[in-house]
């Protein structure tokens, strides 16, 4: 009896001496992630559930690879329109925010009206945005659907990292005979870059809600990305083939994420304080 | 903007230049926006070549002078004048100040790129200043890698990268721990006397300033005016043994008296009896 607990002991620290090296941490939720997928696919498989309401994980994998070519055409519609949306947000926001950080009076005139933007949700927009581009250029309404939502954070943070610049550094410029433009370049704006990097990753992640939100509000034949793709299927209870296009999303999400988060650790390994390794 | 004067000097009397200081205050007073009063009537020449410390009570307006002096700031009355012209200033702050993303070659670099100094130059004087505070390699250290004391290293490099001629420095080693900071004091006190430098250090410490300076220059407290000048006679060369000597411990205690006795005058009352008593 004392034996078996202390074996059961011994494998406890060992699973626990496994988690604790890097080799298997990224293993933790794919394991987890394994586990679910198998119950999920025992419960539709022998409790009768029925596929309208949950298809079997494996009838989800055979819509990816029976639709492949319209996924891949849905997938990429959505991405590049979330990606060109994001890339403006980050040049009109950093842009927009050098500008209030140059003048405050052109801070006030305009910030109310960029939280106006922010506030109003987007999907209240979309119907006025979309008659006013016009359904012929559904593309052009799910860019700017989606740049109105990725736009803001980048403006908030951006602003806020340019006005953290330490002042007596600033002072420091001026002794040395530094112009406006050298304190903006060679201070401010590297002052502002973890802010800016921590906002695109939030923005990102916007981007892509903000088009998948627009092609459902625009609600029409023309848009062709993953949103429409769903919308199109559920109607006709075609419902692996909804859950197949939900997972190219989660996994657009998660590569979105990911390809910041490693922009992220590029630019500020060598000199941030939050990409210093911690002691183990 | 800082209004500088130039002064007219009668130089019948001694007929020699030198005497000329390399900085006049004249009757500096700073008021606040808030309508507080940090400096009240600063009367002060400092010497080429002086080392000066100014010590007072904490909100005194040390920092605010030496602002003031840097023209980071414009006085409310009085003015600053540099009677041969405007020497190349270097300042040093209580914090290192350095920018995290530039390593320590870089930070050092800066007032160099900033005057359009060409890169390989501005490199090269930036490696000398650092060898000279004792950071040779570590030029490509980024300040999180660094002590604090190496840090303020890179500060004192960089202010010398520009080889200035008037250096202020605005309590540069209060942060540090005891040994750092004695480390610092001597060799400040090597650099200034290999460079010919004019030093203007503000600090709170009775010690430092005893140690470092030529004169002290003791402020009462806010709104801060000069309460006493006190010309230190000890010896250039100072180390550990001047530090123990009873010489020493003479002009600390003549600082620490007077510091005393500016802190029961700096009181309003005491300062009104003083006016009206000159007027």
């Amino acid at each position: 009896m004392d034996e078996r607990t202390n074996d059961l002991e011994a494998a406890r620290r060992a699973v626990w001496r496994l988690s604790g090296t890097n080799l298997a941490k990224p293993l933790i939720p794919l394991v987890v992630g394994m586990i679910v997928l198998g119950l999920w696919q025992g419960l539709t498989q022998y409790d009768h559930v029925s596929p309208i309401v949950l298809p079997s994980p494996l009838a989800i994998a055979h819509a990816l690879v029976n639709h492949w070519q319209q996924l891949l055409f849905a997938s990429w519609t959505t991405l590049s329109i979330t990606l060109a949306a994001f890339v403006l947000a980050v040049i009109g926001g950093v842009a927009l925010a050098v500008l209030f950080s140059l003048s405050r009076l052109l801070e006030h005139a305009l910030y109310p009206y960029a939280i106006v933007l922010q506030v109003t949700p987007v999907i209240a927009i979309a119907p006025i945005i979309t008659i006013w581009i016009g359904y012929d250029r559904i593309d052009l309404v799910l860019l700017v659907l989606a740049w109105i939502v990725a736009f803001f954070p980048i403006l908030a943070n951006t602003t806020l990292g340019l006005r953290s610049a330490d002042h007596n550094l600033i002072d420091l410029m001026r002794l040395y005979g530094a112009n406006r433009w050298q304190i903006l370049t060679r201070l401010q704006l590297p002052t502002a870059l973890p802010f800016l990097v921590s906002a695109m990753k939030v923005s990102g992640g916007l981007a892509l809600i903000g088009t998948v939100v627009a092609e459902f509000a625009a609600g029409t034949g023309t848009a062709t990305g993953l949103a429409w793709t769903i919308t199109l299927a559920t109607r006709n209870l075609q419902m692996a083939e909804a859950f197949a296009a939900l997972a190219l999303l989660s996994l657009l999400g998660i590569a979105l994420f990911f390809s910041l988060s490693a922009l992220e650790w590029l630019l500020l390994r060598r000199w941030h304080e939050s990409a210093l390794k911690k002691p183990q | 903007m800082i209004q500088f004067v130039c002064y007219s000097y009668n130089l019948g009397e001694s007929g020699d230049v030198t005497t000329m200081p390399l900085l006049r205050l004249h009757r500096i007073a700073k008021t606040y926006d808030g309508g507080l009063a940090a400096i009240r009537r600063l009367e002060l020449d400092v010497e080429r070549g002086d080392f000066v410390s100014l010590i007072g009570p904490s909100g005194c307006g040390k920092s605010t002078a030496l602002r003031i002096i840097a023209g980071l700031m414009a006085p409310s009355e009085g003015a600053v004048g540099f009677p041969e012209g405007r020497p190349g200033i270097g300042f040093v702050f209580q914090e290192p100040t350095l920018m995290p993303w530039r390593d320590a070659l870089s930070n050092t670099a800066l007032p160099l790129a900033l005057r359009g100094v060409p890169g390989s130059e501005a490199q090269m004087r930036a490696r000398e200043a650092l060898r000279r505070v004792g950071l040779a390699g570590f030029e490509h250290s980024y300040p999180r890698a660094l002590s604090g004391g190496m840090k303020m290293r890179v500060s004192i490099a960089r202010a010398l990268a520009s080889a200035p001629r008037l250096l202020l420095m605005d309590e540069p080693f209060a942060a540090l721990d005891e040994l750092t900071r004695q480390q610092l004091n001597d060799d400040l006190l090597k650099l200034w006397r290999e460079d010919g430098l004019t030093v203007i250090f503000v600090t709170h410490s009775v010690f430092e300033s005893t140690y470092l300076s030529q004169k002290v220059v003791v402020m009462t407290p806010r709104p801060g005016r000069i309460f006493d000048e006190i010309r230190l006679t000890a010896p250039l060369e100072r180390d550990e043994t001047y530090r123990l000597s009873a010489e020493f411990s003479a002009d600390a205690t003549k600082v620490s008296r007077a510091l005393k006795l500016a802190m029961q005058d700096g009181s309003e009352a005491a300062y009104h009896n003083h006016t009206s008593a000159m007027a």
